[in-house]
């Protein structure tokens, strides 16, 4: 290890090295560096593009602890080894972790770690070469990886199976066997069936669920000659709503009911939406009020004033949050799954039909795999749930 | 053509995204970033659609002199000045737009906000009544956790914060997880009904 003043320049290390122990065994330790970090690792960043080093160490012995003196560790990087060390960064103390994410793939790099105390800086040997490259698969990912292929393959199977005309038993659902009623309901009391899909765009799966559930809802309103408005916050949804709606319409034989203004944007702002939402249910009064999507705060400002109206309420969400408001303030509400089997269970097609076994059985395995990885742990041993958390054994 | 040209662009974009989550090296890295600024760039040009639906619906109902028509001209006219405000003389502080934002629009949405307030009690009062054995689980529950939360309660008795916390970490926990992993194999199953063409109601082609 080597200890020397901060600006001392590598050519008279020596030098500057000689004073400083002269003077420390006059004044004690007050004029020397604290101690140096230990066991310095410098290696190619795991799953990342590449262009990144990671390095690691040991904290000072007067780090936290000894002299208490270290204000940081100084990163120092060079190409060569023993030359041409520039500085990087200063991290502060208590730190035994920094990525480089400055390197060159391909090229190689040693690093010295520098323990400081703001006036001294006492330096590790130098570590590497280490080289920077980019990965081919995320190995922290491996889990998942089994996971989406064994859930793959379980929907891709029942639908094949569902192709061959195999009868599929489908767990009933309360919510969506209510929707029929619901709408049923609407057409009696001669109103209108309000549609909310959500406040996100259509880049979250739980909007596209929307939608989806969205078209069914559409096909039974237009049977009925019920009108369906559909109120959305982002334009993309308008768009993607009226061509669902318009679809639905045109495939019950229907098209001269569909009316394009009945979906309408209201605002991006979430607010400014629950309130132009509450609005319509104050002033339309309709019968049904549907939530499928995905919600924040304005879930209750929703479902409360939909309650006062005196509508029956169907929500379905994949937000955990917005639930027991939904649950509260809903007469049904999908949880979480429920919402995106939805439209395989409102289609009965057996394609859609299909995927919702496989789905339900690929939950069956991951309960078992579950009660396995408890009863593993509780007994000591972890590397199930460790595995299933990290990805890593 | 009109169904199989989105459903291409579905099916490459959905793997792509797939693909990039477990390997992190270029192009895929990049790709996926690209998606998303391409998707960015799509929405903001939607935004187009979004106004004029605004202007068509309002202007119609102002026309037609429907009732509550005044309302549409406000909205309208707020339409206009926001949007010409902002375009005009840009809105950094100090200018018309930033004014409007923060002395209009941030008070409303405040005020809907603290709506919540009120919602929240008459739902608890709802949810809370204890008619079922499982509401009378709920409200029990329910009250524990409050007198956990609060400095009466203990007063009341000094092991509530342990009871309390003992719920929220343990059965709760234990709920909201089972929740999120039923949502992610919905997520999954959802997902490859879409990426396969399956699933095509959502760009209008139920059937």
């Amino acid at each position: 290890m080597r200890r020397y003043g901060r600006r001392a320049p590598y050519a008279t290390e020596f030098i500057i090295g000689i004073l400083l122990l002269g003077t420390s065994a006059v004044q004690g330790e007050a004029l020397s560096g604290p101690a140096p970090v230990t066991q310095v690792v410098a290696i190619d960043k795991p799953n990342d593009s590449g262009g990144s080093v990671l390095i690691r160490w040991k904290r000072s012995a007067d780090d936290g602890a000894g002299m208490m003196s270290v204000k940081g560790y100084e990163i120092l990087r060079s190409v060569e080894r023993e030359k041409g060390y520039e500085h990087l960064t200063v991290v502060p103390a208590g730190v035994e972790e920094y990525v480089d994410n400055t390197t060159v793939d391909g090229t190689s790099y040693f690093y010295i770690i520098g323990a400081t105390d703001g006036v001294h800086r006492t330096d590790s040997d130098p570590v590497g070469p280490v080289m920077s490259s980019a990965q081919w698969f995320h190995q922290g990912r491996l889990n998942m990886l089994i996971a989406t292929v064994l859930l793959s393959g379980l929907v891709l199977w029942f639908i094949n199976r569902a192709k061959k005309g195999k009868k599929l038993y489908i767990r009933p659902i309360a919510g969506l066997q209510a929707v029929d009623e619901a709408v049923g309901r609407a057409t009696e009391m001669g109103r209108p069936v309000l549609y909310v899909p959500g406040i996100q765009d259509m880049d979250n799966i739980q909007t596209i669920a929307g939608i989806v559930i969205l078209g069914r809802v559409a096909e039974r309103t237009a049977q009925y000659g019920t009108p369906l408005i559909v109120p959305t916050s982002r334009s993309l949804v308008m768009t993607a709503a009226q061509e669902t709606v318009k679809e639905a319409y045109l495939n019950v034989g229907r098209p001269d009911a569909y009316n394009p203004d009945l979906i309408r944007y209201l605002t991006d702002d979430q607010f400014g939406y629950a309130a132009g939402v509450d609005g319509m249910m104050v002033r339309e009064k309709p019968a049904a009020i549907f939530y499928m999507g995905a919600f924040y705060a304005e879930s209750l400002i929703l479902a409360e004033t939909g309650h006062s109206t005196g509508a029956i309420q169907i929500a379905g969400t994949a937000m955990p949050a917005q639930l027991p408001f939904f649950v509260t303030a809903c007469d049904y509400t999908l949880i979480g799954e429920e919402l995106f089997a939805a439209s395989a269970y409102l289609s009965k097609e057996p394609l859609l039909l299909g995927s919702l076994k496989g789905q339900d059985w690929g939950k069956a395995i991951f309960i078992a795999i579950l009660l396995l990885g408890s009863i593993l742990a509780s007994f000591g041993h972890y590397f199930l749930s460790d595995w299933l958390t990290t990805g890593s054994l | 053509m009109r169904h199989q040209i989105p459903l291409i662009i579905t099916f490459v974009a959905g793997i792509t995204m797939i693909v990039q989550y477990f390997v992190p090296h270029e192009p895929f890295a990049a790709l996926s970033q690209q998606f998303r600024i391409w998707f960015l760039i799509i929405a903001t040009f939607a935004m187009i659609l979004g106004v004029g639906n605004i202007i068509k619906i309002h202007v119609e109902r102002i026309s037609r002199a429907r009732p509550g028509w005044g309302y549409s001209v406000i909205l309208l006219a707020g339409l206009a000045t926001t949007a010409i405000s902002g375009i005009g003389w840009g809105i950094q502080p100090g200018t018309i737009f930033f004014y409007l934002f923060w002395n209009l629009l941030i008070p409303l949405g405040s005020t809907m906000f603290a709506l919540l307030a009120f919602f929240i009690t008459s739902a608890a009062y709802r949810a809370f009544r204890a008619r079922t054995a499982e509401a009378t689980l709920l409200l029990a529950a329910a009250i524990i956790v409050m007198l956990s939360r609060v400095p009466v309660g203990t007063y009341l008795w000094d092991r509530f914060p342990i009871v309390g916390n003992w719920i929220m970490d343990y059965p709760n926990t234990a709920g909201q997880r089972a929740i999120m992993i039923g949502i992610a194999l919905g997520v999954v199953s959802a997902s490859l009904r879409i990426i396969l063409g399956i699933e095509r109601t959502y760009m209008g082609a139920g059937k």
